[in-house]
């Protein structure tokens, strides 16, 4: 256990389900061959985008309480250790017991020890994401102790022995008829004439839950935001099973992530509008649940925070990929990109699935680790992301920033450049000159003579193959607009290498030896 | 006024008749067009793909090229391109520290327009068949892509540009406001997902029994024309800007070659 003093000399990079065990594209391939998984999807993320449009339309100043959102996030990123020491004074001075992790290991330990400190082998949990990112449960069972999740998806993925796929809608992946499968094969005392009516099937699990709500000692938790100002903490749900772990147990053992804190109370209102209309499409959640420590006669007697690091420090660090830590876990632009649509979130490999997964998850690990350097790449950079996040983190521009971080953790270090190097590097010569360009476009009637009498490239090798695997490439043009222009339009030229020099010192020289190399 | 034609590497090499109708648009409405020579590319697919070091060179060029007093406003047809110049040019100056290359770039980029912006927003053109004699007697849909809609903000210029096209019968697009898949080299390096958005984009194009899809990008345009062409469907793209300059007496064919009234070398 280590006080946070700020940033850390080193990085900790974080560590659990964080790691993609193979490539994006490996991934995505064998997804994309499950035509079920596509149509749950495609019809799971229509129907919760539609929602979410009409509900965010409803607000006037919906831009103004993204740009409000946004700024709150970026002034608790640049006072994080004032704020943490603030919200860690008050929340003990009202009976709170608050843990520091620096990674997913000394967090699981920590939660272990505490459950063990009071006899139980038992305990329920509140749908968590940062629980999830640091294999909580498995290291529980290995422990001998038994995690029951109580969020209902959770428990149908939990359940069915599956990796959740989405972070709001755990079992997007699954349809109903599914669900009634697992249930019938794996929930104790499950009615054998169970039918997948959604009201059947949601009280087939509350007669479950409320087996282990009523008997449960202790709880563990995740929290939406907690509150510096009063040490106060926060969980959002819809379904009120989040509630009854909060209230029941004597002992209440909590993990969040560093960066969910807010500084003042005040500031909860922003992202109580923010984040139900997002993620759900409702006007507001059901259950909102907070907490101060610890209360005579009511609520748990011990209450613990484990406050976790596990590579945010790290991702904090990084000035360019930082806001992504402002992420409130709505799951909106999941929910809007193409690329999750198809795949679904098992292909990130990683807790975090879908655009912000595709930044968080290399932000928190170091790109340097193998499988996470391809999801960066993972986005054909739409924007969609963009436009649906509450707090406006720019996901295209990140994930731009961390395919560059990646490009160039890999100069120099590899035995032979990729194809992907060597064309990029032709690209360049080729397209920073007109003359270059004006001599490439040369070729252009080889190319003809290579699409054949059907005006057409089939068939390309190397890297371009994935072009071809399902589009043909029309055959090029006799000849180029440059030499269109030069020859036909007699229309005036101007600027280019023809131009005054005007330029900066640097883009001159460089143009100039440019010049040079092209005997001009 | 005088406006800059930014050919875009893709319309220069391989769509030559997208930049030829765009100037001719440009002239018909009585404006000298000028092309910087020096141009060359926006450098963007080396941005895009994580090679920043690589794009200096190239954003450095089109700068070069076009930081000149000799015109009032470029244009490109293509909102991607000018999208680059707009916001990414800047950022790679910066990552190589060279502030004034910055400033130069910030400036070049305030003066950039996409095709239908500069149309109506600058030279105050709203009725294209009107204004431009564009004329174009076919069913037509159109597929407005990402970085003109989301970046640029273009909203509905090009469509209202594309409606008011004597002739025309525009059909809706499904989903319009899906990306086709493209984007730059991860149509290589995730081929496979990328063909399957590919795939839904095609579908919803050929739902509309429109004989072609427009839209004011040749890169997504040559996306999508690459997948319907492999699918055997006789849907073909064509770019807006070839649409626009259309007209009774030298009409874009749907397939095969297509003409244009040029300016003044045509005339
Ligand atoms: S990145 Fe934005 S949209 Fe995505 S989950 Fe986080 S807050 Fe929501």
């Amino acid at each position: 256990m280590s006080t946070f003093l700020g940033m850390p000399s080193l990085p900790v990079f974080g560590t659990g389900n964080l790691h993609a065990a193979e490539s994006f594209p490996t991934a995505a391939h064998r997804e994309l061959g499950n035509a079920q998984l596509r149509a749950n999807l495609g019809h799971a993320t229509h129907t919760i985008r539609d929602k979410r449009l009409q509900v965010v339309s409803e607000l006037p100043d919906w831009e103004q309480l993204r740009d409000a959102g946004s700024a709150i996030k970026e002034s608790v990123m640049a006072r994080l250790p004032e704020l943490l020491e603030q919200f860690e004074q008050n929340f003990t001075a009202r009976g709170g017991v608050i843990h520091w992790a620096r990674d997913a290991g000394e967090a699981n330990d920590i939660v272990a020890g505490l459950i063990r400190d009071t006899g139980e082998t038992e305990v329920v949990k509140v749908k968590s994401m940062a629980t999830q990112e640091i294999g909580l449960n498995e290291y529980l069972e290995e422990q001998g102790i038994t995690a029951f999740e109580t969020d209902l998806a959770e428990l149908i993925v939990q359940l069915d022995h599956d990796k959740p796929s989405h972070i709001l809608v755990p079992a997007i992946h699954k349809n109903r008829t599914e669900i009634r499968d697992i249930f019938l094969r794996e929930m104790p005392g499950a009615d054998p004439a169970l039918t997948d009516n959604p009201a059947v099937l949601a009280m087939a699990a509350r007669a479950h839950l409320r087996r282990k709500f009523l008997t449960a000692k202790v709880a563990v938790s995740g929290a939406n935001f907690a509150l510096a100002d009063s040490g106060t903490l926060a969980v959002v749900e819809s379904e009120g099973n989040g509630r009854m772990c909060l209230t029941l147990p004597e002992t209440l053992i909590t993990v969040m992530g560093v960066e969910k804190l807010l500084p003042t109370w005040q500031d909860l209102e922003v992202f109580m509008q923010l984040l139900p209309r997002s993620s759900t499409g409702e006007r507001m959640n059901p259950y909102t649940s907070l907490w101060t420590g610890v209360t005579d006669g009511d609520g748990p007697r011990n209450v613990h925070l484990v406050l976790l690091d596990n590579g945010r420090s790290a991702a904090l660090a990084d000035e360019m990929g930082r806001s992504a830590l402002h992420c409130i876990r709505c799951s909106a632009c999941m929910n809007v990109c193409p690329v999750y649509e198809r795949t679904g979130g098992h292909a990130y490999g990683s807790t975090y699935p879908g655009p912000i997964g595709a930044i968080l998850s290399p932000l928190l690990t170091g790109i340097e680790s193998e499988e996470n350097s391809s999801l960066p790449y993972a986005s054909s950079l739409c924007g969609a992301c963009y436009d649906a996040c509450p707090v406006k983190i720019n996901i295209p521009d990140i994930l731009v920033h961390l395919r560059s971080v990646d490009v160039d953790s890999k100069r120099g270090k590899k035995k032979l450049p990729s194809q992907m190097d060597v064309g990029m590097k032709a690209a360049s010569w080729a397209l920073s000159s007109g003359k270059r360009l004006g001599l490439v476009e040369k070729g252009l009637p080889l190319g003809r003579l290579a699409a054949g009498p059907d005006h057409k490239i089939t068939k390309l090798p190397g890297i371009a193959a994935g072009w071809t695997q399902s589009r043909d490439i029309p055959a090029p043009p006799q000849k180029s607009f440059r030499d269109w222009w030069a020859k036909e339009h007699h229309g005036p030229e101007t600027g280019g290498t023809n131009a005054p020099a005007r330029g900066t010192a640097r883009a001159d020289a460089h143009l100039n030896a440019q010049d040079k190399e092209d005997g001009a | 006024m005088r406006i800059a034609l930014f050919a875009t590497c893709i319309v220069d090499a391989m769509y030559p008749r997208t930049a030829q109708a765009t100037v001719s648009i440009l002239e018909r409405l009585g404006h000298e067009v000028v092309f910087p020579s020096g141009q060359a590319c926006c450098g963007q697919m080396h941005v895009n793909s994580g090679y920043l070091k690589e794009a200096v060179p190239v954003v450095a060029n089109h700068v070069h090229a076009f930081d000149t007093k000799d015109y009032d406003v470029a244009v490109a047809p293509s909102g991607s391109c000018v999208a680059s110049v707009k916001h990414q040019h800047p950022m790679v100056a910066r990552s190589c520290g060279d502030t004034a290359l910055e400033a130069r770039a910030a400036a070049v980029g305030a003066r950039t327009y996409e095709l239908s912006e500069l149309l109506v927003d600058v030279l105050g053109v709203t009725d294209a068949g009107a204004q431009l004699g564009s004329y174009f007697p076919h069913r037509v849909t159109y597929h407005p892509s990402c970085h003109g809609m989301r970046l640029l903000r273009l909203g509905d210029r090009q469509a209202r540009l594309l409606r008011s096209v004597h002739g025309i019968e525009l059909a809706e697009l499904p989903e319009a406001d899906q990306c086709c898949g493209f984007g730059g080299t991860f149509s290589m390096k995730n081929a496979d997902v990328s063909s399957a958005m590919l795939e839904d984009k095609t579908a919803n194009i050929r739902s509309t029994g429109a004989a072609l899809c427009t839209g004011g990008d040749a890169s997504c345009l040559m996306h999508i024309g690459g997948g319907l062409s492999r699918q055997g469907s006789d849907v073909t793209t064509l770019h807006l800007a070839e649409i626009l300059a259309s007209t009774a007496e030298a009409p874009a064919s749907v397939t095969g070659e297509i003409r244009v009234a040029t300016g003044k070398a045509t005339r």
